[in-house]
């Protein structure tokens, strides 16, 4: 029978199926930090139960940490706290564990596949719905719950209903300026932030098959803003290139019969989907987000849609708004600016930082904007200095921060301040998300580069050299 | 994580006619600081519930005595963004058992399902209905039973069912996790594990 990309990497892993209920599925690789994992933890405590597969299971600290002076204590004592369990967890229970100040320390997911632990075919989950980001690599990769945490460290698996499954092609190709990060604003501001939700999505066509694998993962990475539990792009060339000789990645013969197994990982041509959507990939534009959820999203160059436009949800919409202190109809360009945050586990790996450098070269910061470049992890903060890409910045102004998620979910000190306006590269746009009354508009690197340099709201392709 | 067996729950609700109410709203990152699982309650939707200055906004409906309940009835798309247990932690530590809603988040449903709180889904017009019932009196009561997966609003008797599997509904009616299932299958997962051919 035929079958998709998704359907054979999910059907090897079910150890079996409950009738009336969910699958017991088997997974590969779990990936574990500091916020979502100690109640796991003390479950397994109190249950009195061991990790049954310790060298499945990796721990990085990331979400809760400073992005300056990592070499001292953290300060924060509920988040010096949550890193010392994390710590002690991995040690008691013979868990890989990449603290702060550990030169693989660094993001959940820009970690992963930087150390080859992503690999295709392979079931990857973490406390943290932006796993979906490990699909890019044809993996099937989502987001848990900390019960579900539990689970995995007591018995490798869990126990989920399969997925329906969606295709979205995206045909042709992009246009200069338009990167990765707003082919997936795109697509969440066609399907809304509930448009996927209950399946698994495959991204197809030219766009994607030409994408690179940083790329990739960016889209990847924000299938769970249009509520897909996650989202996959078949292995090829571009991906085991990019796996090739990392540390975690097989070897020698272990090599050639993955290289076997993985190449079979496409969907077959006669194989159906339940939803699928085609787009032109010459449409999309820079994008930006004017609202309060990842959907609410247009092109740079567009007006903020007003009510009468809306299919329904009006009073969301003005809800969103009011909280933006935005205008229905009004254009964003020429907005002013307050901060602008680089990083995340969407944005911050090194094409994201060559991106930004190549907008703000021979440029200088804007006065009154602050800006804070938050790597991904320690590699992609060595690569920013080898690459030369320190210099342009520092000479446009700007300094690099340390590794951590940041200003993206506001957890440490990387707070943007209530009523003040945010381009940010993060994923999610929510009500207080970068800090309490924090107003977010999420956009590419190159958006991003460009409010930098202007201090305000600006089309990235009127700067490109 | 054991809970509290849920079989048939009456009772008024606290009506949220909000959609995609996202889980950085019921409990904001900054309060995921914690390493056990207790106190969520106190910061449920933290930044609705209170003013900076940490008085409790009047117009927010958790503030408003008029409303109370076991059951939460919240609008479209309800629980979207992150995957933090946390959120259903929060919504089962202040007291509730159970969220209504016209569509629920993956992830969100899930976290509820695993922790003894009960999402129960219905349709766009019965939602309609229940939260007009509610601001026309807010003693109207609901009654959701798990057994014969109805919910019934009892001052009309208007009714619907919605969908549980018939696993997790086993579970709910009495308190047992997935962990309990699978720590009794431990050895046909070590056996799968190692026919992995990758």
């Amino acid at each position: 029978m035929s079958k998709t990309l998704f359907d054979k990497v999910w059907d090897a892993h079910v150890v079996r199926s409950i009738e009336g209920g969910p699958d017991v599925l088997f997974i590969d690789r779990h990936l574990i930090h500091e916020v979502t994992s100690p109640v796991a933890f003390l479950g397994l405590k109190t249950r009195g139960i061991p990790v049954l597969y310790p060298e499945r299971t990796f721990a990085t600290a990331d979400h809760n940490t400073p992005t300056i002076n990592q070499h001292l204590p953290v300060a924060d004592p509920l988040s010096a706290n949550q890193l010392k369990a994390l710590e002690e967890n991995a040690g008691a229970y013979g868990i890989r564990h990449w603290g702060l100040g550990h030169q693989k320390n660094g993001i959940v997911h820009v970690v992963g596949p930087e150390n080859g632990i992503t690999q295709p075919g392979a079931t990857i989950v973490c406390g943290d719905s932006h796993t979906s980001t490990h699909g890019a690599f044809g993996a099937i990769a989502f987001g848990i719950g900390t019960s579900e945490v539990e689970m995995v460290l007591s018995t490798q698996c869990i126990m989920q209903p399969k997925p329906k499954k969606m295709r979205i092609n995206i045909t042709g190709s992009l246009s200069k300026g338009v990167t990765p990060k707003d082919v997936a604003l795109f697509i969440i501001s066609k399907l809304t932030t509930s448009g996927a939700t209950g399946y698994f999505v495959e991204y197809a066509g030219e766009v994607f098959e030409s994408m690179s694998m940083e790329g990739r993962m960016t889209v990847c990475n924000l299938s769970i803003e249009m509520g897909a539990r996650g989202g996959m792009i078949a292995p090829d060339e571009t991906t085991f290139n990019y796996i090739k000789g990392r540390e975690f990645t097989p070897k020698g013969e272990a090599w050639d019969k993955a290289m076997a197994y993985w190449q079979t990982l496409k969907t077959d041509a006669d194989a159906t989907f339940d939803k699928e959507f085609t787009y032109d990939g010459s449409s999309i534009e820079p994008m930006i987000t004017y609202g309060t959820n990842p959907g609410m999203g247009m092109g740079i160059s567009n007006n903020i849609p007003t009510a009468q436009e809306l299919d329904g949800g009006v009073a969301t919409y003005e809800k969103s708004l009011n909280y933006m202190g935005f205008h229905e109809g009004e254009s964003m360009i020429g907005k002013k600016v307050d901060y602008v945050f680089v990083g995340s586990c969407t944005n911050g790996r090194i094409e994201d930082f060559r991106a930004f450098a190549s907008i703000v070269k021979g440029k200088k910061k804007a006065d009154d904007v602050t800006v804070w470049l938050v790597p991904g992890s320690h590699v992609v903060e060595a690569q920013i200095k080898e690459e030369g890409l320190l210099d342009v910045l520092t000479e446009a102004g700007f300094s690099l921060r340390q590794p951590g998620c940041s200003a993206c979910l506001a957890m440490n000190d990387d707070k943007v301040p209530a009523g003040k306006y945010a381009v940010s590269t993060s994923n999610r746009n929510f009500e207080g998300r970068q800090g309490p009354g924090a107003r977010t508009m999420l956009a590419s690197p190159l958006v991003a580069a460009a409010a930098a340099v202007t201090g305000v709201v600006t089309d990235p392709r009127t700067l490109i050299q | 994580m054991a809970y509290d067996k849920f079989t048939v729950l009456k009772s008024t609700a606290v009506p949220l006619p909000i959609e995609n109410v996202d889980t950085d709203q019921i409990i904001p990152a900054r309060f995921l600081k914690a390493t056990e699982r207790v106190g969520f309650g106190d910061n449920l939707f933290r930044d609705w519930r209170y003013n900076p200055d940490n008085t409790p906004k009047a117009d927010f409906v958790l503030n408003n005595p008029v409303y109370s309940g076991k059951i939460l009835v919240g609008g479209k798309n309800f629980g979207s963004g992150s995957s933090r247990e946390h959120a259903a932690w929060a919504i089962y530590d202040y007291g509730f058992r159970c969220v209504v809603s016209s569509f629920f988040a993956d992830i969100f449903r899930n976290n509820c399902l695993n922790i003894g709180v009960l999402p129960v889904q219905v349709s766009a017009e019965f939602l309609e209905k229940i939260f007009n019932a509610i601001f026309a009196n807010p003693q109207t009561e609901l009654e959701i039973n798990l057994s014969e997966q109805t919910i019934t609003l009892l001052a009309t008797g208007e009714s619907e069912s919605f969908d549980i599997s018939s696993y997790k509904k086993d579970n709910m009616s009495n308190g047992f996790d997935d962990i309990d299932y699978l720590q009794n299958i431990k050895g046909e997962i070590q056996e799968f594990a190692s026919k992995l051919p990758f």
